[in-house]
């Protein structure tokens, strides 16, 4: 057994504890640890990527104890990407962060770490209990993020997004309880097994939890309508926070096809088969449009932004919706595209913040940003990249999407909403991108006025991710092969159940 | 390799020419000119072959799971457009290095034409339709960057943005259709799209991809009814107007029209869609050019018109009304081109483009005044130019087409009638200018532009005129090759000569000739009529009111949806989790109560159970009551404690019980910040809703349980059971279960905590509140805070307390007990002392800083797990083993342990600084001199 599978966790965890143990005056040392574990769980996600890639499922029964007994540990394609969605985007955040948003409030760099100690958790369990206790992971270093800083605007958004997600939470339990009452196992793999061969008299329940649970998930990844903490929190919280809560939505988004495609799936009894599908479609189409309808309506860039990630949410959920393998892998493209996207405008919208002085990011006319053409260059780029247009990746992740959705009954709703939203988006873009930098006047802010190169070396996290968004295109067979490879392990469950409850290799003696 | 080169050089020329211009400030000019001579000239060996009618095609594969490859095509329509895109973007770099003033920046300038050009060569040799359409799509982008180009100017703002909603949307269409497109044909090649075409008129989905990509084409070329960005675009410097509204930008709607003619045409639905359209764009282009002041705009107009032209030829459907329109391209982009850069030099040395008061320029500018009554000729469509020619084929195809459809003589008339007020205002654009009296209080005295600002203009007149009157050792090479790429077919036989005869369009056109200079006689009346009625129509103004309607629409609704209301957004939650849990229970017919028989009801239990009810009832009923309310929970929590004790699950008693207290104190010292009271802010009916909603979520809650506990229960325990003591070492199985078999969990949960007490004290620090001294009604709080008694023998209790922690510890792995508990005990007795002696007292003689204790907790948890590596074994993997220690005895000791040691310290810890932190924050508030104020 190999410890690869567990090493995405030990690292944030044993990271987060050590800058926790430096103390809150050593800045400088704790940024070198963080950066350093950041960067070293980039190889780390990639080997498992290049394992995940073979086909293998890695499974990694911690305590020695095995499934359905002992907590597991699943390493598939699926978690694989994730896990390397997650590293690469903390990677750029981080370095947005340690430019100075980790000053503002102690415990930056013990709260960041934490917080992808419970993403890869989420990403990498097998167990449906254990899922439970990385999204409390997630969530409390996340509360302590969106506080981070503190503040008038930031501490009530934050006290929204913390309520909702406790409402959440004990949905959660709710949910598993009854699922173990009924079923009488947590493991995801055991409880599929198990649900394939549901008495017809137990469906009632199972239903209900199922359908709990999607709610609960639902929240994690704003589908409408339980999508109202996200614009608040995302808009108000500092840039490098709201980058990394980019991933955050597809925590919820991972955890519907999941729990969908493995539990409630194909092999499920006739009742619970297919439980999120009469839902997921239509919600994340009705998400998608408000999402538009918010980032046409909003008043402020990053409140503009907060909507696209709304929108991007339901675009990619539209692929998940279709439960086909088309529709899986185009979502889980536009998943990796918009994860870096929405990063990359946060992070932006920070430098415009900043350069606007007491403007903000109103849709005002200002004083001139420093640097306008190097800015509104990166702002032009990202606008494109963001609304879906071509030459970038979020017009192929359309692309494969719309011919996904050919083989729907839905195609009309679908293409409409998609295309519709993405001219209206475009036109959302415009808007604001010639209020904030054509419509200047007045002298640049004095504080503001840094040299170029400086600048340079402050947007290179956007550089970085801007990059990523440009592979996506270069290397975009590489992806959709892998994304479609994903979908079909995901709709064929057997291999994974088999992986995780009858392991290959004998069970170790127990010392 | 050469066409992706020949396609990338002007984006390679784009970032070269706005870094060159740091430099100098013609250097962009010339970086711009030399890569485009260098495109032009690594299309020239490319030609003879396509003469030859070749067809070279280059791909490469690039994402072939979407169909996407990267794929070029030259062929003869191709090959045309590429050379007016290069051929006339050359003159353009040279005639705007004149144009542009010294504000101007230069290197932005030419990046954003570089860009253009570059994606207006995509768009018109691309093999791959998809690739197509991510060029369309960068031709939108960069002509918003042209049209804006003057960022300080609004209409420049506007006009731009306009052009990309409506460009831009129809790209989107166009996207649709090409994918729908691809679908019928089964690839994005062109070389298959083109070979299918009765498969896709055949296919049910036919329409819908016609209509999808005629929008992208209409959109593009201003076609009626999506016109009227165009003249709105004349915002944008001259030579941009010159280049987009000539040859490029507008001509890469009809490009596609006459790329996919041999896929689509042919049926009713494009003849209708097309020519209709097509003809009405023709009519209101016609009409409206007459009419502009502006000089540009009656330039516009009139491109609408030509467009029309153009577009009614490809709807006509026959093979040589595509001749024709093939053309009429090439001549349109001659003629129109010089036309935009003549009226640029006389806007750029007379300061103005009104034409009621540029009048008699002639006398000031008789050179380029030659040149623009040349160009307007040919576009009039006078004889001897090259505009008569494709115009008299427009002609004939209209009285072609009308002999075989029965209202056929309306086309032929509508056409004349468009060719009258070609004509008018052809006239008026030379008559008003030119001659007319004398200028009329103009900014500048206008003179004759710098030597090479004419060159381009001079250039295109000649190509007007040498095509006008040698068409046939001119343009026609060209023309065939190019009508042979649209048809994908040899055209039929036609004849480029000036005089065919006494034809019926030879009789249209000298109609529209005569017409057309009585109507521009009889201008004046006209004018008055047209401002009084059709001239106060605004197609902008219609866009703006419905763009302005829908967005202010658009918010209204959003401010409704999103009120950032936390008290809606909770009860949306729990509305939708009580449907969620209700539609899923009665999409079944499975029953809510199962097979398993109840336990017999004990009087005891079931007071128990009545208390919690009350409790809980309560709570809700004086929430208000805010102390109250928390002793109340408090009953809640206690009844759950026994209920795990009759349930044989002491661990979760004692657990339940600990948290409880420790809960309920850092309650307490958080509701000293707080009023104690909180005033009834909800209506009744508000309240009544609420009230429901809690008691459906209460049922949907309670139906749930009862739906699990009437079940029978076959669970994963029972192997819990049989391995505890073999394979965890302990006889608890509940430890045992939280340290070895889901130490996971626990390493989770502990994490947790920790990060609660760290996001406490984040939230807290540096915060500061007054310290309260009476409650509301001014009755001051006891100002004894630490009585001494209880401050004794709290002080005693505390070792005694410690002491049960470290036994409870011990034994936690064989009977009830562990870290967790263990620890909540030392909290307890931590918040003892605080709350006895206070905070100075107890700071003095415990740590401070809980940090190091959640840190350590969490690491040697951690290091514990990972001890397992060194043996081989997966993380967490326990071990136990039985001790002899000197005077205790038999001891069993399992690495377990060393995990519930973790586990003791993050609990400890975590209480702490929370405590630590909510008893701090109104100490430092208030200096000494302020107690006793009443705030």
């Amino acid at each position: 057994m190999s410890h690869l599978t567990i090493a995405p966790l030990l690292l944030p965890l044993l990271a987060g504890v050590l800058i926790l143990l430096l103390g809150e005056r050593r800045l400088a040392a704790q940024r070198a640890l963080s950066l350093a574990a950041v960067a070293l769980s980039i190889p780390l996600a990639l080997l498992l990527l290049s394992r995940a890639a073979q086909g293998e499922i890695a499974v990694y029964a911690l305590g020695n104890w095995p499934a359905p007994f002992g907590i597991v540990l699943v390493a598939d394609r699926l978690s694989a990407f994730m896990l390397t969605i997650t590293a690469l985007l903390s990677a750029f955040a981080l370095a947005h962060a340690v430019r100075g948003d980790d000053r503002f409030g102690p415990h930056f760099h013990v709260l960041f770490q934490l917080q992808l100690f419970g993403l890869n958790g989420a990403f990498l369990t097998g167990d449906l209990f254990n899922l439970f206790v990385f999204f409390e992971v997630l969530l409390l270093a996340s509360y302590g993020l969106v506080l981070h800083g503190g503040g008038r605007a930031r501490t009530r958004a934050g006290l929204h997004y913390v309520v909702i997600n406790l409402i959440g939470s004990t949905l959660f339990l709710f949910a598993v309880g009854a699922l173990y009452g009924v079923l009488g196992t947590l493991n995801m793999a055991d409880l599929a097994v198990k649900i394939a061969t549901l008495p017809e008299a137990h469906t009632g329940v199972v239903r209900a939890a199922g359908l709990l649970l999607l709610v609960v998930f639902a929240i994690k990844a704003a589908l409408l309508p339980l999508h109202m903490w996200l614009p608040g929190a995302y808009a108000g919280t500092s840039a490098g926070v709201a980058a990394l809560f980019a991933i955050m939505t597809k925590v919820g988004a991972y955890s519907i096809l999941r729990v969908y495609t493995l539990i409630f799936g194909a092999d499920a009894v006739a009742g619970v088969q297919w439980l999120a599908e009469p839902w997921l479609l239509p919600l994340a189409l009705a998400t998608l449009a408000l999402g538009v309808g918010g980032a046409l309506a909003s008043r402020a860039l990053r409140e503009q932004i907060a909507y696209l990630v709304l929108a991007s949410a339901g675009t990619l959920l539209v692929g998940f919706g279709l439960f086909s393998v088309e529709g899986i892998s185009a979502g889980l493209y536009y998943l990796a595209h918009s994860t870096f996207a929405a990063a990359a405008l946060f992070l932006l919208a920070d430098r415009i913040v900043l350069g606007r002085g007491a403007m903000a990011d109103r849709y005002e006319a200002g004083p001139p940003l420093p640097h306008p053409r190097l800015i509104g260059g990166v702002f032009f780029a990202l606008a494109v990249l963001i609304a879906g247009l071509p030459p970038l990746a979020g017009f192929f992740g359309k692309l494969a999407l719309l011919q996904a959705a050919l083989a729907s009954p839905a195609l009309v709703w679908i293409w409409a909403v998609v295309l519709i939203g993405g001219l209206l988006t475009v036109i959302a873009l415009a808007r604001s991108g010639s209020l904030l930098f054509y419509r200047a006047h007045g002298v640049p802010q004095a504080q503001a006025n840094n040299p170029l190169g400086d600048e340079l070396s402050r947007l290179a996290p956007i550089f970085g991710l801007l990059a990523l968004g440009l592979l996506l295109v270069v290397e975009g067979e590489a992806v959709l092969n892998y994304t479609r490879a994903t979908a079909e392990q995901l709709l064929v469950p057997a291999p994974y159940i088999e992986a995780v409850l009858h392991p290959v290799a004998t069970q170790e003696a127990r010392p | 390799m050469s066409l992706l080169t020949l396609v990338l050089l002007p984006f390679l020329a784009a970032p070269v020419a706005a870094w060159g211009s740091r430099f100098g400030r013609l250097h962009a000019a010339w970086i711009a000119g030399a890569f485009t001579a260098l495109a032009l000239a690594l299309l020239a060996p490319l030609l003879p072959p396509v003469f030859g009618g070749e067809t070279l095609v280059h791909s490469w594969a690039w994402i072939p799971s979407l169909g996407v490859t990267l794929a070029f095509r030259l062929d003869g329509l191709s090959m045309m457009f590429a050379l007016l895109i290069l051929v006339i973007g050359l003159l353009i770099i040279l005639y705007a290095r004149y144009y542009l003033n010294p504000r101007d920046c230069m290197g932005r300038f030419y990046a954003y034409l570089m860009l253009f050009m570059g994606s207006m060569l995509g768009v018109v040799l691309s093999e791959n339709l998809i690739q197509m359409v991510v060029f369309w799509e960068l031709t939108s982008l960069s002509s918003f960057l042209l049209i804006s180009y003057w960022q300080h100017r609004a209409e420049g703002r506007q006009g731009a943005r306009m052009a990309l909603a409506i460009t831009g949307g129809g790209g989107l269409a166009l996207f649709g259709g090409v994918i729908l497109l691809g679908h019928i044909v089964g690839s994005y090649q062109l070389s298959d799209v083109l070979a299918a075409g009765d498969i896709i008129r055949a296919h049910p989905l036919y329409l819908p991809t016609l209509l999808l990509i005629l929008l992208g084409v209409f959109t593009k070329s201003a076609q009626f009814p999506f016109h009227f960005w165009l003249p709105h675009a004349m915002a944008a410097p001259t030579p941009v107007s010159a280049y987009l509204h000539s040859a490029t930008m507008v001509k890469a709607g009809v490009f596609l029209l006459a790329r996919l003619y041999p896929a689509l045409s042919g049926s009713t639905e494009w003849f209708m869609l097309v020519s209709g359209a097509g003809l009405a764009t023709l009519l209101l282009g016609a009409y409206t050019a007459l009419f502009k002041h502006d000089l540009k705009g009656l330039l516009a107009y009139s491109t609408l018109s030509h467009l029309g032209l153009i577009t009614l030829l490809f709807g006509l459907s026959t093979p040589l009304a595509a001749v024709a329109g093939v053309f009429h391209i090439i001549n349109h982009a001659t003629f129109k081109a010089s036309l935009f850069m003549a009226a640029g030099i006389i806007d750029h040395e007379a300061g103005t483009r009104d034409m009621r008061r540029l009048n008699g320029l002639w006398k000031y500018m008789p050179h380029t005044a030659l040149l623009a009554m040349v160009a307007a000729a040919a576009m009039a469509g006078v004889p001897l130019l090259n505009g008569f020619l494709s115009k008299e084929m427009f002609f004939a195809e209209t009285v072609h087409v009308a002999q075989l459809t029965a209202v056929g003589w309306l086309l032929p008339a509508l056409a004349t009638l468009a060719g009258v007020f070609s004509v008018a205002y052809s006239l008026r654009f030379i008559h008003d200018v030119f001659f007319n009296g004398e200028p009329v209080d103009l900014p500048k005295t206008p003179h004759e532009p710098p030597r090479w600002m004419k060159v381009p203009v001079e250039v295109l007149v000649a190509l007007c005129l040498m095509v006008g009157m040698l068409p046939a050792f001119t343009v026609a090479p060209l023309l065939a090759v190019a009508a042979t790429g649209a048809l994908q077919a040899t055209p039929p036989q036609y004849s480029l000569a000036l005089w065919h005869g006494f034809t019926p369009e030879l009789g249209m056109s000298a109609v529209a000739l005569t017409l057309g200079i009585l109507v521009y006689i009889g201008r004046k009346p006209l004018f008055a009529l047209h401002e009084r009625t059709v001239g106060r129509l605004d197609a902008r103004a219609v866009y703006n009111a419905l763009q302005g309607a829908l967005l202010h629409a658009n918010s209204a609704l959003i401010a409704r949806i999103e009120t950032g209301s936390l008290q809606r957004m909770a009860l949306l939650t729990v509305l939708v989790a009580v449907a969620a849990g209700t539609v899923g229970f009665l999409g079944s017919n499975a029953p809510l109560t199962g097979t398993r028989a109840g336990l017999p009801l004990d009087a005891v239990s079931l007071l128990a159970a009545l208390a919690l009810i009350a409790a809980a009832l309560g709570t809700a009923a004086l929430h208000r009551q805010r102390l109250v309310a928390l002793v109340l929970i408090g009953v809640v929590g206690l009844v759950v404690s026994l209920a795990f004790v009759k349930f044989s699950a002491p661990d979760l008693a004692l657990t339940q019980l600990s948290v409880e207290v420790v809960t309920l104190v850092l309650l307490l010292l958080a509701l000293h910040y707080l009023p104690q009271h909180s005033p009834p802010e909800s209506s009744n009916a508000r309240r009544l809703r609420d009230m429901a909603l809690a008691l459906a979520a209460g049922g949907g809650a309670a139906a749930l349980t009862w739906a699990v506990l009437t079940r029978p229960y076959e669970h994963i325990a029972g192997y819990f059971l049989e391995n505890s003591v073999p394979g965890g070492g302990g006889h608890n199985v509940v430890n045992v279960i939280l340290v070895d078999f889901r130490g996971f969990d626990t390493l989770g949960e502990i994490t947790v905590l920790g990060l609660a007490g760290l996001g406490i004290y984040a939230l807290l620090k540096g915060l500061r509140l007054p310290l309260r001294r009476a409650d509301e009604r001014g009755v001051d709080w006891s100002s004894d805070a630490h009585p001494p008694i209880m401050a004794t023998l709290s002080r005693l209790l505390l070792p005694l307390a410690l002491l049960v922690s470290v036994y409870i510890f011990l034994r936690g792995h064989n009977m009830p007990g562990g870290g967790f508990i263990a620890g909540l005990i030392t909290a307890v007795a931590l918040i003892l002392q605080y709350l006895a002696n206070g905070i100075d007292w107890t700071r003095g003689r415990v740590p401070a800083n809980a940090h190091p204790l959640i840190g350590s907790g969490l690491l040697i948890a951690t290091l514990t797990g990972l001890g397992s590596w060194v043996f081989g074994y997966p993380f967490l993997t326990s071990t136990h083993g039985h001790l002899h220690w000197p005077l205790i005895g038999e001891f069993e000791l399992a690495s377990a342990m060393a995990f519930d040691l973790g586990v003791y310290l993050v609990v400890v810890g975590a209480t702490l600084l929370i405590l630590i932190h909510l008893g701090k924050l109104s100490r430092t508030a208030l200096p000494h001199s302020a107690e006793g104020s009443r705030d």
